[in-house]
């Protein structure tokens, strides 16, 4: 019982900073590049002077905490839990989008957004993991 | 061009995840989080093929993304790419053999159908 409560608390702190650092970095590396003046061809030179803007950077920086995150999450929850309990970064997306970037969102976004809190909530009452867990590799000799 | 970019990052995120999926659970679950333990988890991580090709693959779908959200909305670039989570949760099914109840599959489809609405 103790250890599905500690797993459960473990899931939920986790999915949190996967979704913060994920829309929080998406809307950082979207304002800094719009500052840069966008990137026009493929050439990777132009990828990196857009490094060092600041809010490029940021972007790029919490972008990696969230890879970081979402992988340590994957070790011991399932992915098709995962994934719809991390969506709820895509209607956190548009409601930064519309705050700060002050973009349109029709009644239909809205009803998309509804949807997608609906969904992550029930999603979220179910057992993180329903996978045997795997001897880690570190204990392997 | 738009929909060009939309595809690579579908394509390069779903496989991406799985094999990250994959790769994590060999790993096992990380259950300390203090700065030597990270540190060698990391460096472990780093040998792990798996992990290796699934970081790669998430870089393109970055980098196709960064190049997405020049051309589009950030309203439109984010949820344009949540494709990858309709066939992400099949593979969980069938690949990784994760068990998924009613109410896993209803809060799945609900999640589909919100990010389809987005969409219009």
């Amino acid at each position: 019982m103790a250890e599905t409560a500690r797993l459960r608390l473990k899931t939920r702190a986790f999915t949190a900073l996967v979704v913060l650092s994920n829309v929080l970095g998406n809307f950082s590396l979207t304002w800094g590049l719009r500052r840069v003046g966008g990137l026009l061809g493929f050439s990777p030179i132009a990828y990196v002077e857009a490094m060092f803007n600041p809010w490029v950077a940021l972007g790029v920086s919490l972008l990696i905490l969230w890879l970081l995150s979402h992988m340590a999450l994957l070790s011991w929850a399932d992915l098709s839990y995962v994934l719809p309990v991390t969506s709820m970064g895509y209607a956190l997306a548009a409601v930064v989008g519309r705050v700060f970037l002050h973009e349109q969102i029709s009644w239909t976004r809205w009803a998309g957004i509804l949807f997608i809190m609906l969904g992550v909530w029930l999603v979220a009452r179910t057992a993180p993991r329903s996978t045997p867990q795997l001897r880690p590799e570190s204990a392997q000799s | 061009m738009k929909w060009l970019l939309v595809g690579v990052i579908v394509a390069a995120t779903t496989v991406g995840e799985v094999l990250q999926a994959v790769g994590m659970k060999r790993h096992g679950e990380i259950e300390d989080f203090r700065p030597g333990a990270l540190g060698k988890v990391l460096g472990l991580l780093a040998r792990n093929k798996l992990i290796i090709a699934s970081v790669a693959l998430m870089a393109v779908s970055f980098f196709a993304f960064m190049k997405l959200l020049t051309v589009a909305e950030l309203s439109f670039a984010v949820p344009a790419t949540a494709a990858t989570y309709v066939f992400e949760t099949v593979l969980a099914k069938y690949l990784l053999k994760e068990q998924i109840g009613w109410v896993r599959w209803t809060g799945a489809w609900l999640v589909a159908c919100g990010v389809a609405l987005l969409f219009l």
